[in-house]
């Protein structure tokens, strides 16, 4: 996993709410049994249209946008399905940060796993850096997870919440697994433990 | 004295291998559940990094979402390269990591979250996950029962354990009785109805009262199995009586000394009194109405007697993604909802693909015929299937003019052949309206078997209750 220090970059602007994992990246891209290449079909059915043609109005396929790496997000981002396809096309088309007021649960989770950083922030902070994201391409924003801050093309600085464990492992690129496999010794005496309490289980 | 806990608390409690100082615990995993399309990375990163499976016989595998559900899906010509790439990815998997499968061929095949409880894998008091938000279903049991993405299906697969927070407590109380006609499935979309899609975000869903103890261990499923669409990382309902009954005897429920041990075991599992809720949500069952979906979100729900509302009638962000959901629905607000015309019905799913499902919606359809375009019906599992065909429930679907298909996801998420045409309006049992999910462009509308079988028979959105007073 790649780590997450700071970012500045473009942020593009998703005001909708409830943009769900089917609009993110619809079933038929979930065939695949590869975590790559799946950038291009981002967001595929607001983005193209049926026979494959880009849809101008789309905020990514926008000239100011098509190299976004934030995006502004309205409430409930990611609902829907558990499918980790959604970061990772995410991740694949450059998107390192997503904001918003906030995020389902299982998609929240899948995002850290990938590097990439969700960030909840109030309704009057999204607006603000909303109204930001939609000047277009000469507005860099810059998120800085050390000092967990966003900042706005002008300045405007707002701090963040985010979980110690998971800014360590985003910010050192680490894998829980390595990391779960140290605590093997309290696996094994767990599950002797469980043997006897639960044998059914 | 311990201080009081919920059904939650003292199965998380019962789980934590691990906790850092921070509060992130790692939780021990009793069963995880594997299909097909999640599933793939995960097994490939072990064998990228020479890892093992580390309790292969608590992990089952089966393929669902993308499997054809026709009667011919034995020639593999009847599925695309990419779907026969993934599924026989799935069979390698099971079989080089030795985990317990249920391939296509076996009759115990079919929707995960069916097969699961169906084979006596869950059980109450277990922690169960898989690469599936509708895991939740699990729940039923009084199981703590997550969707995982695929990073976390690798990180159970390796240890056995998920790193988790715990979440906070939220009760959902039905008080009272259902009114005829009314189902589980109009207890989940009225709830999510009322708390919204984020409604449930960050906690872990109770449902309780006196018209959740009186469903069948069926309804408690389709219950659980939406609390994600509300948001909830779980839902679950505290094992009882009816739930013991339906796990005695199953393939891999304990038998003997170990079943004793075990009922008396599940008998601790409920939320003490005086425990702590960080939010609590309650309905009158008396109020609650057959209800569908008139948008491309599970909270847009309306009881089938009322009309389709205006943007303006919402607030906030709300207000333009009403306006989308029906430009994309083709509705006019103030048409009254049993005006509108459905194409297709489709009854099945993890949410109502199970044997009382299909018992509900063939008895509406007993003796009369159907006016969409097509219907069909695809069982949760083989073995409900099967169970169909011995009481007759399959001969009353086909003589109504349905389909009569194998175990699979099929048309709820469309990943399969079965998938609606831009602009065709489905009326389905399943889970989600979002754009898009039965097909680009299609239309869903979300409702009880019983309401769906009524759309069959009329043409268009239909009370159920009018066509049981016809019959009664
Ligand atoms: S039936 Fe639908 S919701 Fe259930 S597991 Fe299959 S695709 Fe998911």
């Amino acid at each position: 996993m790649d780590k997450f220090t700071t970012l500045t970059g473009i942020a593009a602007p998703m005001p909708l709410v409830n943009i769900d994992t089917d609009m993110i990246i619809p079933k038929q891209f979930l065939k695949t049994i590869q975590r790559s290449g799946l950038g291009k079909n981002l967001f595929d059915e607001m983005r193209y249209t049926q026979d494959g043609q880009e849809i101008p109005d789309f905020v990514l396929n926008q000239p100011a946008y098509r190299s976004a790496e934030i995006i502004i997000a309205g409430d409930n981002f990611g609902c829907g399905s558990s499918r980790e396809h959604a970061p990772w096309a995410l991740l694949d088309f450059g998107i390192r940060c997503v904001i918003s007021t906030s995020f389902a649960d299982i998609f929240y989770n899948n995002c850290f796993k990938n590097g990439i950083l969700p960030i909840v922030m109030p309704q009057e902070v999204v607006d603000v850096l909303m109204a930001d994201a939609r000047k277009g391409a000469n507005a860099r924003m810059t998120v800085d997870l050390a000092a967990q801050t966003v900042t706005t093309s002008d300045g405007q600085s707002f701090g963040f919440e985010v979980d110690s464990h998971r800014k360590h492992c985003l910010m050192n690129g680490l894998d829980d697994i390595g990391l779960t496999l140290e605590k093997a010794a309290a696996i094994d005496s767990f599950e002797a433990k469980a043997a006897t309490l639960r044998p059914w289980a | 004295m311990t201080a009081p806990r919920t059904l939650y608390d003292k199965i998380w409690d019962d789980h934590v291998v691990h906790q850092a100082e921070d509060g992130t615990c790692l939780l021990y995993i009793d069963r995880h559940l594997v299909h097909e399309v999640t599933s793939p990375q995960a097994f490939e990163g072990l064998r990228m990094t020479g890892r093992k499976v580390r309790a292969p016989e608590k992990t089952i595998a089966v393929p669902d979402h993308n499997v054809p559900t026709t009667l011919d899906r034995a020639n593999a010509a009847t599925m695309t390269e990419d779907s026969r790439v993934q599924v026989a990815a799935l069979d390698k998997n099971a079989r080089d990591f030795g985990i317990n499968y249920y391939p296509v061929s076996d009759v115990r095949q079919g929707i995960v979250h069916i097969v699961g409880p169906e084979q006596g894998w869950t059980l109450p008091g277990m922690t169960v996950v898989c690469g599936d938000s509708h895991t939740a279903t699990h729940g039923a049991f009084g199981s703590l029962a997550h969707g995982i993405g695929t990073s976390e299906v690798e990180h159970v697969l390796a240890t056995q354990t998920l790193i988790q927070r715990k979440g906070k407590n939220m009760k959902v109380e039905i008080t009272g009785s259902l009114r005829p006609g009314v189902t589980a499935k109009d207890i989940t979309l009225s709830v999510i109805g009322a708390t919204g899609t984020a409604g449930g975000t960050g906690y872990v869903i109770e449902y309780c009262g006196q018209a959740i103890r009186e469903l069948s261990m069926e309804g408690r499923m389709t219950v659980c199995n939406m609390a994600i669409e509300g948001g909830a990382r779980a839902g679950l309902i505290a094992p009882d009586e009816k739930t013991f009954a339906y796990c005695m005897g199953r393939p891999h429920a304990p038998k003997g000394a170990k079943w004793e041990a075990a009922v008396a075991y599940w008998k601790t599992l409920f939320s003490d009194e005086g425990a702590h809720w960080d939010k609590v949500v309650t309905l009158r069952g008396e109020d609650i109405a057959p209800v569908v979906t008139w948008g491309t979100s599970p909270e847009d729900v309306l009881p089938i007697t009322g009309t389709v509302p205006a943007p303006t009638d919402f607030t906030g962000g709300k207000v333009d993604a009403a306006a989308r959901s029906l430009d994309y629905m083709g509705l006019t607000p103030g048409m009254k909802l049993t005006d509108i015309a459905i194409d297709t019905v489709f009854i099945g799913s993890c949410t109502n693909g199970r044997i009382e499902d299909l018992r509900a919606a063939a008895e509406i359809l007993k003796g009369r015929k159907i006016k969409v375009k097509r219907a069909m019906v695809v069982p949760g599992s083989g073995l409900v299937r099967a169970q169909a065909e011995e009481e007759g429930l399959a001969q009353i679907f086909i003589d109504a003019g349905f389909e009569w298909r194998l175990a699979g996801c099929s048309m709820c998420l469309a990943m399969n052949p079965d998938q609606l045409q831009p602009g065709e309006r489905c009326a389905a049992t399943s889970n989600r309206n979002f754009e898009g999910r039965q097909g680009r462009g299609g239309r869903t509308h979300l409702m009880s078997p019983a309401m769906a079988a009524a759309a069959a028979i009329t043409g268009h959105l239909t009370d159920v209750r009018e066509l049981m007073t016809e019959t009664a």
